[in-house]
C-alpha cells in the first residue's frame, strides 16, 4: 500500500532527478521564466563559460522595466534600464528561448504570460527570478522565485538543489460574499497567519470558496503566498482549470491533451495526505480588505478602524506598528473609509487579468475618478481583450489613464513611481516603506475596492457602490 | 566563490521585525551595475532625502564601522527575490546574518555568495541585539565547522544547518560545477520524461 500523498510531494517526487542522503535533492525544473531583470543569470552563464541546457524550456518576456507610456525601448530614459531590455532580444536570440517582446501583443508581466500563453500546466516545476513566481500555482504546478545565482544554475543544469519544504494546507469554506474578491481572501489569510506564517512551508489552498474561484482568482490568491512567506502557493487542478488550460498555444493538444488530462487528473492530494499544518477561514466572513501598515500582514476590514498600538501584545510589536503608522501618517482610531486617498494603480501580476479589469469596470461604469488613476493591463492580450469588450471606454470615461502592460507602478522599476507622501490605493502585492518610491503610502486593496476608492477620493466600501 | 569558514567580527543590531529586502536595496538601484549599488544598501533607512545620514540608523552610530555581521529580527529579508540584497551586504563586508527566521529566497541566496545565514531561537537573538546596542562595535565569533556563535556575553550557541549548505561554504564549492558532476542523473531523467510527458 503506498502512503497517502499532499498534491506537493508527488509533484516533488516526479522531479527527483538525485536524492542525496544529507536531505538535498536535486529537483528537475520543467519551465523557465525569464524576464528583463533575468541579464544577470545570461551574464553569470557567460561567466561560467556555460550554454543554456534546455533552450526549449525557456520562455521570456521584458516586464519590469518596460514603459506603461510608450512601447519604444529607445524611450526608456535610463540608460542601464534601456540596456536590460535591450538584452532579453539578444540573450535570448543567441540561446534560442522563445521570446514575447515589447510591440508583440503576447508581450506582458512574466506572471500573467505563463498561464495565458499554457507555458504553465498542472504538474510542471517552474522557475522565475521573481518571488511572485508563486502565481503559477493556481493551476498545479509547483512554482517558487530564485535568486539570479540560481537562475543560472537552472541554465546550465536545467536543475535546482533544494530540501523538500514542509506542506500547509489554509482551507477556505463557504461562499465568498458579493463584493469580496480572491484578494480579499489572501489579504485575510495573512492577516490571520502573519507575513511569517509560512516559512519554509509549500501552502496548498483548499475549501469550497476555492474551488468556486475562476484560475484568474486563484493566480491572484497564490501570487501572494510569498507575501505569507510561503515558498509556493498551489491551487489543485479540476475542471475549472483543464478547460482554461485547453486550446492555449503550448499547452498539449490532441491525443497529447488527453494523456495530459489523465495525469492531471491524479495529481491532487490523496484525502488521507497529512499536512505540517493547517489553517482555515469562514469564506462568509471575509469582507472588503484594506492594508493600513507598511507589511501586508496589516490588513483590516474596510469596516474597521485604523488600529491603536497600544493594543497590541508587546512592547516590540507595539513600536513596530508606531513606525508603521508614523510612514503610513495615520492616527489611531480612524475609521478605514474615512482615509483619502492621492492615486489610484490597478495593475501588477496579482491584479491585472481580465476578470480583475472586468470587476474594475463594473464598479467605474457611470462614475469619475477624483484622483489620478492608473489601469495597466498585465499582458497585451489582456488588453486587447479589454478593449473588444469595450472596458478601455469604460475606463476611459471614468478618468482612469489606460497603460501598456508591465510590472509599472508595483515596483517603481520603469520609473513609474508615486511622489513622497503620497497615498496609493494599489492593486499590487506589497506595500513595504518605498515600494512605490521613497516615502510613498501604499494600501493594498482588490480591484474593486480601489475603483471604489478613485471615485470617492477615500477608501469606500465597495459593497455600497455594488448595491 | 570565497570559502566561509570562521568569522570573528563586530554585528549591528537591526531590531524591525519582517525588514524586507525593499529596504536591504530600494528597486530604484537595481538595474544598475554591482559597482554601482554598493552605496545603495539600506539608503532610505540610512540617508534621508538630502542624503544627510539619519543619526538614528545603526549603521550611522560610532563603534559599528567595521560591521561583518548583521543580528536582526524575525522573518528577515523577507519579500523580494533579488539578490542584489545579498550581494550589496557582501560588498559591504557582511558575511554572516542571524536571526530567528529569514525569507526563504534571501536564505537561499546567502549560500550562492559565500555568507551564512543562521537561525537562533528568538529570546536568545533579542539579547545577543540587546548586547550589542549596549556595546556598539562588540563581536560576535561564529565557527562553521563547529556551527556556534560565540556571543558578546561569552555565551555559546550552537546553529543547525544541512551539510550539504554547510560543506559547499566551507570549501566555497560553485554548486553548478557540483551539479555538473550529475550529468548523467540528469540526461537519464531527461530520457525518462521526453516518453512521459511528451508534450513539454
Amino acid at each position: 500500500m503506498t502512503t497517502a500523498q499532499t498534491m506537493f510531494e508527488k509533484i516533488w517526487q516526479r522531479h527527483v532527478v538525485v536524492d542525496r542522503d544529507d536531505g538535498y535533492t536535486l529537483l528537475y525544473i520543467d519551465r523557465h521564466l525569464m524576464h528583463d531583470g533575468s541579464a544577470a543569470g545570461f551574464a553569470r552563464l557567460r561567466e561560467l563559460g556555460l550554454k543554456l541546457r534546455r533552450p526549449d524550456r525557456g520562455f521570456a518576456t521584458p516586464d519590469h522595466y518596460v514603459l506603461s507610456n510608450s512601447r519604444s525601448i529607445q524611450d526608456i530614459p535610463d540608460p542601464h534600464h534601456r540596456r536590460l531590455v535591450e538584452q532579453i532580444k539578444e540573450n535570448t536570440a543567441a540561446s534560442g528561448v522563445t521570446l514575447f517582446d515589447l510591440g508583440d501583443e503576447r508581450q506582458g508581466i512574466a506572471h500573467v504570460v505563463g498561464p495565458e500563453q499554457g507555458v504553465t500546466q498542472p504538474g510542471l516545476i517552474l522557475v522565475c527570478g521573481d518571488s511572485h513566481t508563486s502565481t503559477h500555482g493556481a493551476v498545479g504546478a509547483l512554482a517558487f522565485g530564485i535568486g539570479s545565482s540560481e537562475v543560472a544554475h537552472v541554465m546550465a543544469t536545467q536543475c535546482l538543489w533544494q530540501r523538500k519544504p514542509k506542506a500547509m494546507r489554509v482551507s477556505v469554506e463557504g461562499t465568498l460574499g458579493p463584493g469580496v474578491t480572491a484578494k480579499d481572501v489572501i489579504l485575510a489569510i495573512i492577516a490571520k497567519i502573519g507575513t511569517a506564517g509560512a516559512v519554509g512551508h509549500v501552502i496548498e489552498y483548499a475549501g469550497s470558496a476555492i474551488r468556486g474561484l475562476s484560475i484568474e482568482g486563484r493566480l491572484t490568491l497564490c501570487n501572494m503566498s510569498i507575501e505569507a512567506g510561503g515558498r509556493a502557493g498551489m491551487v489543485a487542478p479540476d475542471e475549472t482549470t483543464f478547460a482554461y488550460l485547453k486550446g492555449r498555444p503550448f499547452a498539449p493538444a490532441g491525443e497529447a491533451w488527453d494523456r495530459a488530462v489523465a495525469l492531471w487528473r491524479t495529481l491532487p492530494s490523496d484525502p488521507q495526505a497529512a499536512f505540517d499544518r493547517d489553517v482555515s477561514l469562514d469564506a462568509a466572513a471575509i469582507t472588503p480588505m484594506v492594508t493600513w501598515g507598511t507589511s501586508p500582514e496589516d490588513a483590516l476590514s474596510i469596516t474597521a478602524r485604523i488600529p491603536e498600538p497600544s493594543t497590541a501584545p508587546d512592547a516590540a510589536k507595539q513600536d513596530s506598528m508606531r513606525r508603521a503608522l508614523d510612514y503610513m501618517g495615520l492616527v489611531p482610531g480612524t475609521p478605514l473609509d474615512q482615509v483619502a486617498v492621492d492615486r489610484v494603480f490597478i495593475g501588477s501580476c496579482t491584479n491585472s487579468r481580465i476578470e480583475d479589469l472586468r470587476m474594475a469596470a463594473k464598479v467605474a461604469q457611470g462614475r469619475k475618478v477624483v484622483v489620478p488613476s492608473w489601469v495597466v493591463a498585465g499582458s497585451g492580450l489582456v488588453k486587447r481583450q479589454a478593449e473588444a469588450e469595450g472596458l478601455d471606454r469604460i475606463f476611459r470615461e471614468a478618468g482612469f489613464e489606460w497603460r501598456e502592460p508591465g510590472c509599472s507602478m508595483c515596483v517603481g522599476m520603469n520609473g513609474d513611481t508615486g511622489q513622497p507622501g503620497e497615498r496609493i490605493a494599489s492593486t499590487s502585492n506589497r506595500n513595504f516603506i518605498g515600494r512605490q518610491g521613497r516615502g510613498v503610502r501604499t494600501h493594498l486593496v482588490s480591484p474593486a475596492m480601489a475603483v471604489a476608492a478613485a471615485v470617492s477620493g477615500h477608501f469606500t466600501d465597495v459593497r455600497r457602490l455594488l448595491s | 566563490m570565497e570559502p566561509f569558514t570562521s568569522l570573528t567580527a563586530v554585528a549591528i543590531p537591526i531590531d524591525q521585525p519582517n525588514l524586507d529586502t525593499d529596504q536591504i536595496i530600494p528597486a530604484r538601484f537595481l538595474g544598475k551595475p554591482r559597482d554601482m549599488q554598493v552605496e545603495a544598501l539600506f539608503h532610505d533607512l540610512r540617508y534621508d532625502t538630502e542624503r544627510r545620514p539619519r543619526p538614528d540608523f545603526v549603521m550611522n552610530k560610532p563603534g559599528y564601522a567595521d560591521a561583518r555581521i548583521v543580528v536582526a529580527e524575525r522573518n528577515f529579508a523577507c519579500g523580494s527575490s533579488r539578490e542584489n540584497a545579498v550581494t550589496v551586504m557582501v560588498d559591504n563586508g557582511f558575511r554572516a546574518f542571524i536571526a530567528p527566521s529569514f525569507g526563504d529566497i534571501f536564505f537561499n541566496n546567502c549560500f550562492q555568495n559565500g555568507a551564512l545565514p543562521i537561525r537562533l531561537d528568538a529570546a536568545r537573538v533579542g539579547v545577543i541585539r540587546a548586547a550589542l546596542r549596549a556595546a556598539p562595535g562588540a563581536q560576535l565569533t561564529i565557527d562553521l565547522a563547529k556551527q556556534t556563535v560565540l556571543g558578546p556575553d561569552n555565551q555559546v550557541d550552537r546553529f543547525e544547518i544541512d551539510s550539504f549548505r554547510k560543506d559547499c561554504l566551507l570549501k566555497g564549492v560553485d554548486e553548478v560545477s557540483l551539479t555538473l558532476s550529475y550529468e548523467q542523473e540528469i540526461a537519464r531523467f531527461e530520457e525518462r520524461q521526453s516518453r512521459e510527458v511528451s508534450w513539454l
